[in-house]
C-alpha cells in the first residue's frame, strides 16, 4: 500500500487478559478517515473486547493503541469520547419515553439566556435535530415522537445521527444490523455508508459477512480471541469471506452431521 | 423508513405522512388528561349531590385542601418521573414544623433563625435520603420507608424529650412571628371569598416545576434518569446529582408545607404526617404520572391535589360520613390509572 495519512485509529497487537482468561491476543486493526473497517467473528470471538478498548471500557493489557499516530491508554469513555470516538452500542443508550429531540441532545442540551432564565433552547434543538438527521438522509415524520415509538432501525439511525453531529471523528458500531430484519438492515448500512461520506473512519463490528462485504473496505476476522484474518476488500471475495467466517472445514463436518442418514 | 421519501426544503415543512393533528389530539397526548376529565366527574357529581358545594365560600375551603396536599405533590411528581419515590415525606413535614417550632422556643431566639435552621435540617435529611439511595443502589422504597420510620419515632422521641408531651409549645407570642405568619398562613379576602397562602405558594410551585421540567437541562435529566438511567448515564448525565437534587425538591417543599402547618396553628402535634407520603404519591399517580418514571407533569400533580380537595371538602359539603373519603379515594385512584393506561394506549396507537 502506499503511504497514506495516519491512520485515525490503530491498534497493533493489542492483547487482554481477564484473570487467567485469553480474552484477545495480538489483534490489530486499522481505521482511517472515509473508510469501514469492519470487525468479525463468531459468539465468543472477542469482538466486545475489542470494542470496550476502543470506546474507552477497558484497558488494553500488551500492544500499542494510537489514536492519530498518539499511543493512548483511555481512562473511560468519556476520555474516548473526547477525542472523537463515539460508540453506538445495541442497547442504544437512548430513552424511549423521550421525544426524539430530546434524546438528540441528551447529556449536551444547547441553552440560552443567563441565570435563572437560564433555559432549553427548544426552537433550536428541534430544528437541529430535523436538520442533522436530514444530512444523514433521515426523514423523520416529527421530532416530537418519542423515540420509543421508532423502529430499531429508525433508532439506530438516530443514535448514528448523533455521535455524527456530536463530532465524532470515530464511529464504533456495535452489531447495528443483528436484531433487523433485511430491509431495515440495508436502511442502516445506508447510513453508515452516509458517515462513511462525511469522512469519518467507522467500525463496524458484525457477524454477517454478507452485511460486512457490502459497505466495508477492510476486515479483520476474530476466532476464540485471535486474529484469524486481516483482509483488503480487493483482496478477498464474498465467498472466500464468508467461508473463512463460517470455519470453512468445520461447516462441512457440520454437513456431514445433519446429514439425512440413508434411507435404508 | 423514511428513506424515500423527498428531501425537505424548509424547516417548518408539514410532512405528508403526518396525519394533520388537531389540537384536540394534541390534547389527548398530555400526561394530565386522564386527571382533568377525572376532575370535571368529580366537580360535577358534587354539584350535583352538595347544595352548598356551588357556593363561592366552598371555593376556598376547596382550594385551600388542595393547596396543603398540592405543594408536596410537586416535588414528590418530579421524583417519580424521576423513577424514585419517597415515603418519608408525609412525616418529614411534621419534622420541618417541629425543628423551627423548638429551636426558636428552646433558644428563646426569633423565629426567623428556627424557621432557616428547619430548612438547613429538612434540607439534609433530603440529601441523606438521596446520597443513600445512590450508595447503596437500594431501591428508594426501601430506603425512604427507613428514613420515614425513623423520623416518626425522632418526632414523637425528641418532642416528648424536650417538651415533656406530645405537642410544642405555642410560639405565638414570640418575635418574628407575626411575619413569618404572613409568609406562611395568612389569608386575604376577595369578594368575600377567603383564600389562604398556601394557594399562591401552591400554584407558585406547580409552574416553577413545570418551567424546570419542560424548559431546563435539569428538567431534560428528570426524564432522562427515570425513564432510562443507564442510558442517561451513558450520554454523559450526572444521574446520581440529577436524584439527589430531587430528593432535596421534596425536602424544600416538606419545609414549605411544615412551616404552613406550624404558623396556622402555633403549636406542632408530633404524630402528625402519617399516610400524607401515600396522599402525594396518589396526587401525582392521578396527575398521570408513571409509577415506573420518565412520564408524567407538574400541572396533573395539581389537578390530582386538586381532586383530593374536592372530595374531601365534597363529602362534608354532601353531609356524608367522612368514612367515605377514603373509599371514594381508593376508586378514584383505580379509575384515573385505568383511564391514564386507556389514553396512553390509544394515542400510541394513532401515531
Amino acid at each position: 500500500m502506499t503511504t497514506e495519512p495516519t491512520p485515525l485509529v490503530e491498534l497493533t497487537d493489542v492483547s487482554k487478559y481477564y484473570g487467567n482468561i485469553r480474552a484477545l491476543e495480538g489483534v490489530s486493526l486499522e481505521v482511517r478517515a472515509g473508510e469501514i473497517s469492519c470487525v468479525l467473528g463468531d459468539n465468543g470471538a472477542g469482538k466486545s473486547t475489542l470494542i470496550k478498548i476502543v470506546a474507552g471500557l477497558h484497558r488494553h493489557d500488551a500492544g500499542t493503541f494510537r489514536i492519530e499516530g498518539e499511543e493512548v491508554a483511555l481512562a473511560n469513555p468519556r476520555d474516548a469520547l473526547d477525542r472523537g470516538i463515539a460508540t453506538v452500542y445495541q442497547d442504544l443508550a437512548v430513552v424511549p419515553l423521550m421525544p426524539v429531540w430530546r434524546n438528540f441532545f441528551l447529556g449536551s442540551e444547547p441553552t440560552k439566556g443567563k441565570g435563572p432564565f437560564k433555559r432549553l433552547d427548544v426552537e433550536q434543538m428541534r430544528t437541529t435535530t430535523r436538520e442533522a438527521l436530514l444530512r444523514m438522509g433521515i426523514d423523520l415524520r416529527d421530532v416530537d415522537q418519542p423515540i420509543g415509538t421508532l423502529s430499531g432501525g429508525e433508532r439506530q439511525c438516530v443514535a448514528i445521527a448523533r455521535a455524527v453531529h456530536f463530532g465524532a471523528r470515530v464511529l464504533v458500531l456495535d452489531e447495528p444490523t443483528a436484531a433487523l430484519g433485511v430491509k431495515q438492515s440495508g436502511v442502516v448500512l445506508k447510513y453508515v455508508a452516509a458517515a462513511r461520506d462525511q469522512g469519518l473512519g467507522v467500525v463496524l463490528i458484525t457477524h454477517n459477512p454478507h452485511h460486512a462485504y457490502l459497505v466495508g473496505d477492510r476486515f479483520v476476522l476474530l476466532k476464540r480471541g485471535a486474529m484469524a484474518a486481516s483482509h483488503t476488500k480487493d483482496s478477498v471475495t464474498l465467498d472466500e469471506l464468508t467461508r473463512q467466517m463460517a470455519g470453512g472445514s468445520e461447516l462441512e463436518d457440520l454437513r456431514h452431521e445433519l446429514e439425512r442418514p440413508p434411507a435404508t | 423508513m423514511s428513506s424515500t421519501a423527498p428531501p425537505s426544503d424548509g424547516v417548518d415543512h408539514v410532512d405528508e405522512r403526518l396525519i394533520r393533528t388537531t389540537p384536540l389530539k394534541k390534547l389527548l397526548a398530555r400526561p394530565e388528561l386522564g386527571s382533568v376529565v377525572g376532575a370535571i366527574a368529580v366537580f360535577v357529581f358534587f354539584a350535583v349531590v352538595a347544595d352548598s358545594f356551588l357556593k363561592p365560600s366552598s371555593l376556598g375551603t376547596v382550594l385551600y385542601a388542595a393547596s396543603t396536599i398540592g405543594i408536596m405533590a410537586v416535588p414528590v411528581a418530579l421524583l417519580m418521573i424521576g423513577g424514585e419515590f419517597d415515603l418519608s415525606a408525609g412525616v418529614l413535614v411534621t419534622s420541618s414544623a417541629l425543628v423551627s417550632s423548638m429551636f426558636s422556643y428552646q433558644m428563646t431566639a426569633n423565629v426567623w433563625v428556627g424557621v432557616g435552621v428547619s430548612l438547613l435540617v429538612t434540607l439534609a435529611i433530603g440529601v441523606f435520603n438521596g446520597f443513600m439511595l445512590t450508595r447503596t443502589k437500594l431501591p428508594s422504597f426501601i430506603i425512604t420507608l427507613g428514613t420515614f420510620l425513623m423520623l416518626t419515632g425522632l418526632n414523637l422521641g425528641l418532642t416528648k424529650l424536650i417538651s415533656g408531651t406530645v405537642s410544642t409549645k405555642s410560639i405565638s407570642d414570640m418575635e418574628g412571628f407575626p411575619s413569618a405568619r404572613k409568609l406562611f398562613a395568612s389569608e386575604w379576602t376577595i369578594g368575600g371569598v377567603e383564600f389562604k397562602v398556601t394557594i399562591l405558594w401552591w400554584l407558585g410551585l406547580v409552574a416553577l416545576a413545570t418551567w424546570i421540567l419542560l424548559r431546563t437541562r435539569f428538567g431534560n435529566w428528570i426524564f432522562a434518569v427515570g425513564g432510562g438511567a443507564d442510558a442517561a448515564r451513558a450520554v454523559g448525565v450526572p444521574v446520581y446529582r440529577t436524584k439527589i437534587g430531587l430528593y432535596m425538591g421534596v425536602a424544600f417543599c416538606a419545609w414549605i408545607s411544615g412551616q404552613h402547618l406550624l404558623f396556622s396553628f402555633d403549636v406542632v402535634q408530633s404524630g402528625e404526617g402519617v399516610g400524607n407520603e401515600l396522599i402525594y404519591i396518589i396526587a401525582a399517580v392521578i396527575g398521570g404520572c408513571l409509577i415506573t418514571g420518565g412520564y408524567g407533569s407538574a400541572i396533573g400533580s395539581a389537578v390530582g391535589a386538586l381532586i383530593f380537595g374536592m372530595t374531601s371538602k365534597g363529602i362534608v359539603y354532601a353531609e356524608w360520613n367522612p368514612d367515605w373519603f377514603k373509599f371514594f379515594l381508593g376508586a378514584m385512584l383505580l379509575l384515573a390509572t385505568l383511564l391514564n393506561a386507556w389514553i396512553r394506549k390509544r394515542v400510541e396507537a394513532t401515531k
